[in-house]
């Protein structure tokens, strides 16, 4: 009873304090958590860089499971907050019903689509900066067989290998790329033991170079890297630090600056719903280049990728995107 | 064929160690009569205890310490519940497991602040791969140098631990007097007790050896397999242990062939990812990943038999008052 009594008043408390905070921004993450040291984390920059920089403090929210994403979304936008940026592509279905029955509310979300009036998509063309990597990672292999793991077995997930494999093949055509993908549900973007297991796999197999494009699971692939003596490449966020030495770059996506934007936009009011698609041009994605993975880049590599970026840039490189079509024929 | 033979079995030995000793854990517990559905509290409390550790004093054994301590005072609490107070096996159990999921998040926010992880592990603060005398010489050798060098040699020293367990879990319980009267127990604890013989501090005994186990296999995941705590790590193990004590009758042997078995199948689904098959072609993920699982239903429905437990399981012992 005691318990109940408690409970009840915290929410009381908690009720309280929000119906204060109308016009307040707020943040969806996804159920790998905001210190995933990857995608989400990414996003929590962004939004501790506006909170910094402005003082405007962001509501944020972690569900828990599936159940809890629309739930939440449901209640931050009944409160009033906004914009309420959303993280995710497994989101995509709970934001397009919750910006539905609040059409005054604006949402954002990132790696999803969704025409309506009050929501903005934010989508990046991973493609090109998994293109760039994996030319690198062709350059920096000496078994000439390099590994892709991915997170979730999910059209966006595909859309990074097939464009890696493309760079590794523009870079080597001899090149060989083994491709595992950790599962098929959510959790196989924080499964680092199957990480680490997959790894191993495909180290054992030849290669000498993965790219992990998988949330969470992606720590287990880099300390596989550590421990075998060879090199990963992180993916989102940039990643270097979390190995140094055998980090041999992150493909950086830009997340962080997706939310930092949509939070600025709405502040000035010049946000607008629509499609926002950034690339190598935009800045939205690239490669990383930093103290922890400077020892692994030679000048000519830096040339090379500097003239592939440029190649991509202008158009004479075409990147085949697996989304279009969902094949990887290019 | 051969190399990718010993490649995946080298796998299954990293893959199955924590189902080992997780499985050998429930053996003792369950043999005593106290159905342990906590396991999988107890290693991820111990997982998470043992990376703290190593994290804060820079030593894996330390960390080793403290998870079993950890896992030992779960397993206690479990007792205490269950033995003093005649409480019911499963629901204790499942506290235990939820507590712990909460816990061991909350303490490591807490603690170290880094949303639910704890500090990667490096060096000392972990269990590193022993590399057996030899093995390097022997690399080359057909067939002998391959299972000696590639499948012995190069684990870490947990990995030995739960292979040894295994023979001395089957001499503890089979051969020496506490087995006897830890089968009895199980079994028919009126008989023990007319014998003049506790039966509660042997159902205790009982439990310590699983939090020390669980402990063990904990400490595995967090120290040796992976370098550092994440929330639910142990993603389901402790109840995949369960289903091979089932499996394997509650007999030391056979729940270790049950373990082997889970963790083949395990790293043959890592394996057949994106392997073209002639005659099919790309098997997809989907169809890799519930191999184990259909597997699992196969062998249990048709091969094994019936699984009869412990007579005493999940009844508290209450003395006959005349």
């Amino acid at each position: 009873m005691k318990a109940v009594f408690l409970a009840s008043a915290t929410a009381l408390a908690i009720a309280s304090s929000m119906a204060h905070a109308a016009t307040e921004p707020a943040v969806v993450y996804d159920q790998a958590g905001k210190f995933d040291k990857s995608f989400n984390e990414g996003v929590y920059n962004g939004v501790k860089r506006y909170t910094e920089e402005t003082g405007v403090k962001i509501r944020e929210f972690e569900p828990k499971n599936e159940a809890q994403v629309e739930q939440g979304l449901r209640r931050l936008a009944n409160r009033g907050y906004s914009p309420i940026v959303t993280v995710g592509f497994n989101m995509t279905s709970s934001v397009e019903k919750v910006a539905k029955d609040f059409p005054n509310v604006q949402f954002t979300i990132i790696d999803g689509v969704i025409d309506l009036p009050n929501v903005q998509s934010v989508v990046f063309k991973e493609h090109e900066g998994s293109f760039l990597v994996g030319a690198l990672a062709s350059m920096a292999s000496k078994t000439d067989k390099v590994g892709f793991v991915g997170g979730m077995d999910i059209p966006l997930i595909r859309k990074f290998g097939c464009g890696y494999e493309q760079g590794v093949k523009y870079a080597s055509s001899s090149a060989t790329v083994l491709q595992n993908m950790t599962g098929s549900t959510g959790a196989a973007f924080n499964d680092p033991t199957k990480g680490s297991e997959l790894a191993k796999s495909q180290f054992s197999q030849g290669a000498d170079v993965i790219f992990a494009a998988a949330g969470g699971t992606g720590i287990g692939v880099y300390q596989a890297a550590k421990d075998g003596g060879k090199l990963a490449i992180g993916v989102d966020s940039n990643q270097n630090h979390i190995q140094p030495g055998t980090m041999l770059t992150s493909m950086v996506k830009r997340v962080d600056e997706a939310a930092y934007k949509t939070y600025e936009d709405a502040a000035a009011g010049t946000w607008k719903p629509g499609l926002v698609v950034l690339g190598l041009a935009e800045g939205g994605v690239d490669w990383a280049l930093d103290d922890n993975n400077a020892n692994l880049i030679t000048e000519e590599m830096k040339a090379e990728l500097n003239d592939i970026r440029a190649k991509i840039v202008s158009g004479e490189i075409k990147v085949h995107d697996y989304m279009s079509d969902n094949t990887c024929n290019y | 064929m051969f190399e990718t033979l010993i490649l995946m079995l080298d796998a299954t030995m990293r893959v199955s160690t924590p189902l080992i000793l997780a499985a050998l854990a429930g053996l003792y517990s369950e043999r005593a009569g106290i159905v342990d559905i906590g396991l999988e509290g107890k290693i991820l409390g111990s997982a998470f205890a043992a990376a703290a550790g190593a994290a804060v004093f820079g030593s894996a054994w330390i960390g080793l310490c403290l998870g079993i301590l950890a896992s030992v005072s779960l397993a206690m609490i479990h007792g205490f519940a269950c033995i003093t107070h005649r409480g019911d096996h499963i629901v204790s159990g499942v506290a235990i497991n939820t507590i712990v999921a909460g816990l061991t998040v909350t303490l490591s926010m807490y603690w170290f602040g880094m949303g639910g992880q704890t500090p990667a592990l490096s060096g000392d603060a972990r269990f590193l791969d022993i590399t057996f005398p030899f093995a390097d010489a022997l690399q080359d050798v057909p067939v002998i140098g391959a299972i000696y060098s590639n499948l012995l040699s190069g684990h870490n020293i947990l990995v030995y631990l739960a292979f040894a367990m295994v023979p001395l879990t089957y001499w503890v319980v089979y051969k020496t007097r506490f087995g006897l009267r830890l089968r009895a127990v199980g079994e028919n604890p009126h008989a023990v007790d007319t014998a003049g013989i506790s039966v509660a501090f042997i159902r205790y005994r009982a439990l310590i050896v699983c939090g020390i186990l669980c402990g063990l296999a904990g400490a595995y995941l967090s120290t040796a397999h992976n370098a550092g705590f994440l929330k639910d790590m142990s993603a389901g193990k402790g109840y995949m242990a369960l289903a091979a004590l089932i499996f394997g009758k509650w007999r030391p042997v056979p729940v270790l062939l049950a373990c082997l078995l889970f963790g083949f199948l395990d790293a043959v689904a890592v394996r057949m990812q994106g392997v073209e098959i002639p005659g099919i072609g790309q098997v997809p993920v989907q169809a890799i990943e519930v191999l184990p699982y259909v597997l699992t239903v196969l062998l249990l429905a048709g091969f094994i038999g019936k699984a009869v437990g412990p007579k005493a399981i999940g009844r508290p012992y209450v003395k006959e008052r005349a």
